[in-house]
Parts: structure tokens; C-alpha cells; sequence
């Protein structure tokens, strides 16, 4: 036996052969290209961010909180976004106040009541539709329906229009992230529910809900944060592109949303960016800074509530 | 000692308070039907009154000037079909690469970085990018490039457009990836494939249905996106048909969002105004034909597991 094992035997060349030290090019190669091309997509945002710091930073450094407290003006060393900043945030209490009660309201009958029907399936397959629809095409609806058709409701171009106009386009969103959130509840949680007597309408209460709670809130804070940068709509569904004066001071708010012009912070971006003059460059960074650091704190809540959710149920 | 039947049918209040809940949560879902009713309606009605109102003959005529009674569909279809085709080449190998990256190579922890980054880049609103595309890219990238370049393109567009759908196509194709069960992965390693070849050649094959499905989303996406185009691409007012991708055009959500813009004082052609409604009549069955296609796809073509 001794003898025999100096001749090198089959295995021997196979592990040999197995245990190269042969490097690898093409893997190397590989890995090298999947993160390149995960670094050119982290490039791109970080010289977004930094481009629109570095062309909007002089309005910052000379007119600091004048920026964010002026209104609209055809004079870009005036001109501010107090109205703009004023009119994004109704649009989204009319978000939240519509959208999220019917989104997740529907969420829960297709979960949690609905049998398998056809006409099941088609709410769920309407749904996806139009989740999918460009938004700019939810901007003539707003403009047929809540403009024109509703006027005696939302009285034309007014702050309703714009804020129906959204929670519309969100509402299927909001629906799928609901509908995801309820569908991660555990059964097994209903059935004891049901084991002990309750019904339907209790175990969803008390049961489901407060298990899907969480990750419902952090879907519904991100779809906001989708509407809040949203504008296409808004521009069919009366937004004012062009300077319009602020209502006198200690007009109600009411007065504001049920009859005032409005405008919102991307409308304002947009309307700033087409301006030719070389001065709009620099507030409309500006603009769009302002824009981003309330997106970014929006989105860093939600998913800071969703790590926090997620670190708790592991 | 008499036995009463006893009466298992509960409370009729409590069951009076589920049948009333269990209605309001119906009518919820049903109200999304009511507003695809309402999208098609809205759209319909003065779709047919603008072909109505306008000589047909202008719908195939020299470049989209709708003021001018002109509504060359050739125009902006075509600019669209650049600008999205553009906007794919950037965003199929970025987001792709991306996801197999973050599916297959990615540790726990460089994950739990980029996902978020991703999710941020996800987060930025299209009206960024396009002011974006249109004061960095034309100026600082393209014009270094082909000096040509005019202030306004559809290259700068689309390039701000594909940025745009990266995180999209990326998570879904993400994913797709990770729903692939790990014993094909392991089985792969025990033939003695390396990483990349199973990745790349087990992987990301038995992904494919949901990969393809992800393209054709930001495909969906891109033909649709209104303000980078609104604000990179110019040619506010109507373009003549644009063959080089450098010069400024209308696309379909251009031509709308300048529409939209002077909604309230246009002037002009009969028809002017409801060509709107047509062009969004046009783009609403174009991205939904695209959407059910790419759910027919997955259904179609996944493997189960």
C-alpha cells in the first residue's frame, strides 16, 4: 500500500485539479460590474443633491428664512415659497383624510371579507390598472370631474379640486400596500379570534389591525410623500402656474381652500425651471432643496418605522 | 323542567353593527371601480368630440402644432418611442446590475445601506429630475459630448427619464431574484459553479418572467412620465417629427402638460384644448396594454417552485 501511494493516483490529479489556485477572472469581473453599476446609480443621486445644493446655496446664505416665508413674486430676489408650501400641505390633509380611509377601507373588504369571486378578482386587476395609469392622465380626470362636472362642490380651481385630484391618483396605491400589510397577518391569529366567539368585525379590530398597524402607517407615509412631489395632475386640475397675491392676512383658512387660487412646491419647481432668465436657476434649486429635505425627513420616518416594526416582530 | 330551544343566533345588534361595517368596507372597494369609470368616461366623451370637431385629415399631417389646427400623431407617438427607448437603455443595465447585486453579492449589511438609497432615489420627485437633466445634463454632459446639442432634447429627457425608473426596475427584478427558492442555488454550487455562473446562469434565468415583468413596468413608466419631458424636452407650443434625438420635441405627456399649461387661456384651432383628452385617451390603453401584458407575462412564463 505504502509503495503504491507515491504514483499519483486519479484522485490525487482530480483534487489537484479541483484546488487550483487558478484565480478566477470572469468572477472578479463580474462582481466588479454589478457593483460599478450599483455605484454609477449612487453617483447620479449623489450629484443630484449636490448640484441643486451648489446652485441654490447663494439663496440660502442671503435671504435664509425671507426664502421660505415670501410669497410668489415675478421677481426672482423676492419671489418665496410660503404659498406654495401652504397649498402642498392642504393637498395632503385631503389626501390623508380621503385616500387613506377608502385605500385601506377596501384593503380590508378584499383581505378580509371577500370570497373569490369574479367580481373579486376584478376590483383586485381594476386596481393594479390603475395603480399603473400615468398620472397626468388622473389630472384630466380631475379636471373633467372635479373642475368642471363637481364645480358646485369643489367651486372650480380650488385647493378641493387639486386635493380630490390626488387622493384619487394615490388611492390604489394606498390600496396595494394595505392589502400587503393585511395579508401578512398571520391566520392563525383570526382563528383563535373566531375560536373565542368573536366576529368578523372584532377580530379585525382588535386582532388584525393593531398586528398590521405599523405597516400600513409606513405605506400610507410613503404614497403622501408620493403625492406631496406629484404635480403633473395638479397642473390640469387647476393649480395657478403663473404669480397670483396672497390673500389678505387673517383670511380664514376655509376662505383659503374653498375659494383662493393655489399653488404647491412642485408646481412652483416647475414653473421656476421654464422660467429663461438666469437668475430662476438658482431659486429654483433652491426650491427644489426645500422639496427634497421634506421628502427625505417624510421617507426617513417611514422607514425608520418600518426597521423599528420589523426589528420588533424578528 | 322545560327546555327552550336555545338561541345560538346572537345579538341582533352585533350582527346588525357586521353587516353594517362589512358594507362600508365593500362600498370602499367598489368606489375604484367607479373611478376607472369616471378615468374612461372623462376621457372618451371629448376624445370623440375633438375627432369630431377637427379635419381628420390633421392627424396625419406636417408635426404637432395644436394651435395651428395640426395633430400629427406620428409626431409625438415617435418622440415618446425615442425618449422611452432612451431611457431604458440607461435604466435596464443600472437597474438590473443593481438587483443582482443586491440579491445575489450584497452582504446583510451593505443591503440594509443601499436598499434605503435606493428607496430615496425611488422618493425624488420627477420635476427634480427634469430640472436636472435640463441644468446638468444638456450643459455639463451632453453638449461636452456632441456639441450640437440644443438647450432642449429629448437625449437629456430620456436620460432623466431612465434615472427615474432605476429604483423601479430594480426592486421588482430584485424581487423576482430573491423568490428564487435557495436550493437551486445550492444545487448549482454543488456542481462546482462558481458565484457569478449561478447567478447569472441559474438565477437569473428562473427570475426572467419577473425581470422581463420589471422592464416592461419602467416601460410603462417612462412612456408616461410627464415633467422631465415638460421640462427637459421643450418645444413648448408643437415640434415638426425630430429624427436626431438632440434637438428638442413634443412627446405625447409633453404635448399634454403644454396644454394643460395654458388651459385656461387657449386660443386657437377648434380642438386645440380636447386633443388633450385624446393624446391621454391614446396614453391610457398604451401603458394599460403594457401592464396587462407584463401580468400575462409572469403568469405565462413563471416557473413554480
Amino acid at each position: 500500500m505504502a509503495t503504491r501511494s507515491k504514483m499519483p493516483t486519479t484522485s490525487d490529479l482530480v483534487k489537484a485539479s479541483i484546488s487550483g489556485k487558478k484565480t478566477d477572472f470572469v468572477g472578479i469581473a463580474v462582481a466588479f460590474i454589478l457593483l460599478l453599476t450599483v455605484f454609477v446609480s449612487l453617483g447620479i443621486l449623489i450629484t443630484l443633491l449636490a448640484d441643486m445644493l451648489i446652485k441654490g446655496w447663494s439663496v440660502f446664505a442671503d435671504r435664509g428664512w425671507d426664502f421660505i416665508s415670501s410669497p410668489l413674486s415675478p421677481d426672482p430676489e423676492k419671489a418665496g415659497l410660503s404659498q406654495a408650501i401652504f397649498g402642498s400641505l392642504i393637498l395632503m390633509v385631503f389626501v390623508v383624510i380621503v385616500a387613506f380611509p377608502l385605500g385601506v377601507g377596501a384593503a380590508i373588504y378584499l383581505e378580509e371579507y371577500a370570497k373569490d369571486t369574479r367580481m373579486t378578482r376584478f376590483i383586485v386587476a381594476n386596481m393594479r390598472n390603475l395603480a399603473g395609469v400615468p398620472s397626468i392622465v388622473y389630472g384630466l380626470l380631475g379636471f373633467a370631474v372635479f373642475v368642471q362636472l363637481l364645480s358646485g362642490i369643489t367651486n372650480g380651481r380650488t385647493l378641493i379640486s387639486g386635493g380630490l385630484t390626488l387622493a384619487v391618483l394615490v388611492l390604489p396605491i394606498m390600496m396595494i400596500t394595505a392589502s400587503e400589510a393585511l395579508r401578512a397577518v398571520p391566520d392563525a391569529l383570526r382563528q383563535a379570534s373566531y375560536g373565542v366567539g368573536a366576529t368578523k368585525w372584532e377580530t379585525i379590530r382588535h386582532h388584525v389591525l393593531p398586528v398590521a398597524t405599523p405597516a400600513i402607517l409606513t405605506g400610507s407615509v410613503l404614497t403622501v410623500a408620493r403625492a406631496f412631489g406629484e404635480s403633473a395632475p395638479l397642473l390640469l386640475a387647476g393649480a395657478v402656474l403663473s404669480n397670483f397675491f396672497s390673500a389678505p392676512a387673517g383670511t380664514g383658512v376655509v376662505t383659503l381652500v374653498t375659494e383662493g387660487d393655489y399653488t404647491a412646491l412642485p408646481i412652483v419647481v416647475f414653473n421656476w425651471a421654464r422660467q429663461p432668465q438666469k437668475e430662476f436657476v438658482a431659486i429654483t434649486a433652491a426650491g427644489i432643496v426645500v422639496l427634497l429635505v421634506i421628502l427625505l425627513l417624510v421617507n426617513g420616518v417611514a422607514i425608520y418605522l418600518r426597521d423599528r416594526a420589523s426589528r420588533r416582530a424578528a | 323542567m322545560t327546555t327552550a330551544a336555545l338561541d345560538l343566533s346572537g345579538d341582533p345588534k352585533r350582527k346588525r353593527r357586521e353587516r353594517r361595517v362589512r358594507i362600508l368596507f365593500q362600498s370602499a372597494a367598489v368606489f375604484s371601480i367607479v373611478v376607472s369609470a369616471a378615468i374612461v368616461f372623462s376621457l372618451i366623451g371629448r376624445a370623440i368630440g375633438f375627432l369630431l370637431e377637427i379635419d381628420l385629415s390633421q392627424l396625419w399631417a406636417d408635426g404637432w402644432f395644436p394651435r395651428r389646427g395640426r395633430f400629427d400623431l406620428r409626431t409625438i407617438v415617435w418622440h415618446t418611442l425615442v425618449v422611452s427607448a432612451i431611457a431604458m437603455v440607461v435604466a435596464t443595465p443600472l437597474g438590473l446590475g443593481a438587483s443582482v447585486y443586491l440579491s445575489e453579492y450584497a452582504s446583510p449589511r451593505a443591503r440594509r445601506v443601499l436598499k434605503p438609497i435606493l428607496e430615496v432615489l425611488a422618493g425624488i420627485p420627477s420635476v427634480v429630475l427634469g430640472f436636472f437633466a435640463l441644468k446638468f445634463i444638456t450643459p455639463n454632459i451632453l453638449t461636452t459630448f456632441f456639441p450640437g446639442t440644443q438647450q432642449s432634447n429629448l437625449l437629456a429627457a430620456g436620460i432623466g427619464v431612465g434615472i427615474l425608473i432605476i429604483p423601479l426596475v430594480a426592486s421588482v427584478s430584485e424581487d423576482a431574484m430573491r423568490a428564487v427558492p435557495i436550493a437551486l442555488r445550492e444545487a448549482s454550487y454543488g456542481l462546482g459553479a462558481q458565484k457569478w455562473r449561478t447567478s447569472l446562469s441559474v438565477v437569473f434565468p428562473a427570475a426572467l418572467s419577473g425581470i422581463v415583468a420589471s422592464l416592461i413596468l419602467g416601460l410603462s413608466r417612462a412612456i408616461g412620465e410627464t415633467m422631465v419631458v415638460a421640462i427637459a424636452a421643450g418645444a413648448t407650443g408643437g415640434s415638426l417629427l425630430q429624427v436626431n434625438p438632440l434637438n428638442g420635441g413634443q412627446t405625447m405627456t409633453g404635448a399634454m402638460a403644454s396644454l394643460a399649461i395654458g388651459s385656461d387661456q387657449v386660443v386657437g384651432e377648434a380642438g386645440t384644448f380636447d386633443s388633450l383628452f385624446f393624446v391621454g385617451l391614446l396614453l391610457f390603453f398604451m401603458t394599460l396594454a403594457l401592464n396587462i401584458f407584463s401580468e400575462r407575462f409572469v403568469k405565462r412564463f413563471r416557473q413554480r417552485y
